[in-house]
């Protein structure tokens, strides 16, 4: 699955690497990968998907991503569409219940509380900038 | 003339600056949308009849909110004919993103003022539009107002005074977008603004200011539990002096009305049955007052948005979703409204599951009940050194008690006879504004004039049928002691059934009365003992109930009021709502024997312990 995507060299890096943070425990040897991985993503922007599918909730303080879709029911899609939630639009997240759930995102103008299991389904174009 | 627009666009505020005191509070036939009708006027005298929709964020019917204003704006409302003229308002702050809803709207082809709201918080964070530019675009009049300042008001009075003759209007330069496709509309919105010149204003910073303390981990749930702290000591020592001043007005009144009837028996009826009846209750309406102000105020200011993120994950422990919060919030208030709120709930079974529990929220009829028996028989003593009394933290318990009642319940019918798989959370964050002083007045003589109707047709009927029931059968034209009285046998009949609670056959036929609506018990007692002992009436009903209940029984008291259905209106409109008399029937029966097992076990404790 993540080969089929792979066009140039870059690109496979990013997938290898990515594979790899999945696959290794060890926290520090994660970090590192992490941020080659974003060094990779910048490269490869252009990529019409990236093969790592971030979502929402992977968003940390001070970061942003752009929607790519929602993988929610009909009616639960539009009604986060008229709250602003549109492919295309910047997502940066807020403050947070305490515990971190729910979360609110800041998108078009507006401040929406989402729940965790919620903000999972709106998957990311790519992986977060800061 | 229709006013519409999203959620939090300062539509409300808009109606109130429009029509002030000529407005009141409807509901559609069939449906149980509250909406607010006025009168606006225009130049020369003349009326223009305005109705204040739902707020909505498009007009596809798929809530029952939705469907009104669709319904409405299309004419097909019934006993409602077609609007005549649109007022769209939009958040000037959010203008490219409210701008979707003036798509479906413009295309009705109904002459329409786009309202663009918040002008002064648009000026001072720096952003700006064109306004003739952008009514060239949308074909539209374009008006720049501040509804919280009634700056630009008088654009939409020439509006009204005109669209009411001509409706004609130019074609618009830019084509509407298909209706149903949300992306297409929007990028039509942010099509429109550029070539309007619409600078969006820079973030409200203070409002990410505030939202740092109110949501901040540790300080903000600290904040939320020191707010609800904060309002039930108020209702407490706040409303005392006014109560004291109501409570003396209506003593002054009824003992300058008894000097004026020299006949016995009308004066009985008149001190003992209006007076003791309906006054006993009408003292409450200072802090029901100060109730609905507090949630008015944390609802108009925008931190309810963040008390229901705060609780969303207790809520959602128990099964219920996000948007049940809200109308068990106003259920704190009354529960009938908050029933009705249940509408915007799309799942049916998450929508059931709330309409049963919001009668255990501690509505503002059950306050009469528990200040009456706290002040006669909790001890004023300090707690928590100034912030909160003995009385005020057995209110919050009683409070408390209700809400935990309300969970376990949600809990048992979901995991039960309601459940469902899929909740979802999706709650926009207002950015926080000062409420304004119209619309928290506005809503307060809506209230007493809801809570003064009750007392002065319900209460006063019920009042005024003990006072004739316990004077019933005359013997030699000469009433009975009241024990031997109708109503005594009917007190008397029942006590057997109440007598393990620790209630007496007083009390028994407040319970009777209370079915009706729950502060009807304080206007019996107030009956019943002014007529038992007519030196009483300086004494009060505090004291009275003192010298006749014991503690174990007070307590038993307010713990049956916590978990009991007494209220005919939440009756009638659960069986509005559910369609049948079967949820309604459920919900009464089990209420009922949640309330006798806890009003039980609560006077066995207290009186083995104390």
């Amino acid at each position: 699955m993540v080969y089929s995507e792979v066009g140039d060299g870059a690109q496979l890096q990013l997938a290898i690497k990515s594979w790899y943070s999945k696959s290794l425990t060890l926290q520090h040897f994660q970090i590192d990968t992490w941020f080659e991985m974003q060094m990779a993503v910048k490269k490869v922007r252009h990529a019409k998907h990236n093969s790592e599918a971030t979502n929402l909730m992977e968003l940390k303080h001070g970061e942003s991503g752009i929607l790519d879709r929602l993988d929610l029911p009909e009616d639960d899609a539009r009604r986060l569409m008229e709250l602003g939630f549109l492919p295309g639009h910047a997502i940066t997240p807020g403050h947070s219940a305490p515990g971190g759930d729910p979360r609110v995102f800041r998108v078009d103008g507006s401040e929406v509380a989402l729940r965790r299991d919620t903000a999972q389904k709106l998957i990311l174009r790519s992986a977060p900038v800061k | 003339m229709a006013i519409v627009g999203p959620p939090n666009s300062g539509k409300s505020t808009a109606f109130n600056r429009l029509t002030g005191l000529r407005q009141k509070v409807a509901n559609f036939p069939g449906v149980t949308v509250e909406h607010r009708m006025g009168k606006v006027k225009v130049d020369g005298g003349r009326e223009v009849f305005a109705v204040d929709l739902p707020g909505v964020y498009s007009l596809e019917p798929r809530t029952e909110d939705e469907r009104v204003t669709h319904d409405v704006l299309l004419g097909q409302m019934k006993d409602l004919p077609k609007p005549d003229a649109v007022l769209l308002i939009l958040d000037s702050t959010n203008l490219a993103r409210h701008l979707v809803l003036a798509a479906p709207v413009l295309s009705l082809g109904l002459p329409t003022l786009v309202i663009l709201n918040m002008a002064d918080d648009l000026a001072r964070r720096g952003g700006g539009v064109d306004v003739a530019e952008l009514s060239m675009q949308l074909g539209s009049p374009v008006a720049l107002v501040s509804a919280s300042r009634g700056e630009g008001f008088d654009k939409i009075l020439q509006f009204l005074a005109g669209a009411t003759h001509t409706a004609p209007r130019a074609a618009p330069l830019m084509q509407l977008p298909v209706i149903q496709d949300i992306p297409k509309c929007r990028a039509w919105a942010a099509n429109v603004g550029t070539k309007g010149k619409y600078q969006a204003p820079a973030p409200p910073h203070w409002t990410r200011r505030l939202d740092s303390v109110f949501l901040h981990p540790v300080a903000g749930p600290l904040v939320f539990v020191i707010v609800v702290m904060a309002v039930f000591q108020s209702i407490f020592f706040w409303a005392k002096p006014a109560m004291d001043l109501v409570q003396g007005a209506i003593t002054a009144t009824g003992v300058w009305a008894g000097s004026l009837i020299p006949n016995p028996t009308l004066h009985s009826l008149v001190v003992d049955g209006v007076f003791n009846g309906v006054g006993s209750v009408v003292v409450f309406l200072p802090q029901i007052l100060l109730l609905f102000l507090f949630i008015g105020i944390l609802e108009d200011s925008g931190y309810l948005a963040r008390a229901a993120l705060i609780a969303d994950r207790t809520m959602a422990r128990f099964g219920l979703q996000g948007k049940s919060f809200i109308p068990l919030l106003s259920a704190y208030a009354c529960a009938v409204p908050a029933i009705m709120a249940t509408r915007t709930i799309e799942n049916k079974r998450d929508r059931i599951a709330t309409i049963l529990i919001a009668p255990f929220m501690t509505c503002s009829a059950r306050l009469p009940v528990y200040t009456l028996l706290i002040a006669a028989f909790i001890p004023d003593q300090r707690l928590l050194g100034p912030f909160l009394g003995m009385r005020a933290a057995v209110l919050l318990g009683l409070y408390i008690l209700g809400f935990l009642a309300a969970l376990f319940t949600a809990r048992l019918l979901k995991s039960t006879v309601l459940k469902s798989s899929r909740s979802s959370f999706m709650l926009e964050m207002p950015p926080y504004r000062w409420p304004t002083l119209q619309g928290l007045a506005l809503r307060l003589l809506d209230r007493s004039k809801v809570f003064l109707r009750r007392a002065g047709t319900v209460i006063l009927a019920v009042a005024l049928v003990i006072w004739v029931l316990a004077h019933l059968p005359l013997t030699n034209g000469q009433p009975p002691e009241i024990g031997q009285s109708v109503v005594g046998m009917i007190g008397h009949t029942v006590e057997p059934a109440i007598k393990p609670l620790g209630f007496n056959w007083k009390i028994g036929i407040g319970l009777i009365t209370s079915l009706a609506a729950r502060e009807v018990i304080v206007g019996t007692l107030g009956t019943i003992y002014g007529i038992e002992d007519p030196s009483a009436k300086s004494v009060g009903l505090q004291q009275a109930l003192q010298q006749d209940l014991t503690l174990g029984g007070a307590i038993a008291l307010m713990v049956f009021f916590a978990f009991a259905m007494q209220c005919m209106s939440t009756i009638a409109v659960v069986r509005r709502e559910t369609g049948g008399w079967r949820w309604p029937i459920i919900q009464f029966s089990y209420m009922t024997v949640v309330a006798y097992v806890c009003a039980f076990v609560a006077n066995k404790v207290i009186t083995i312990w104390l």
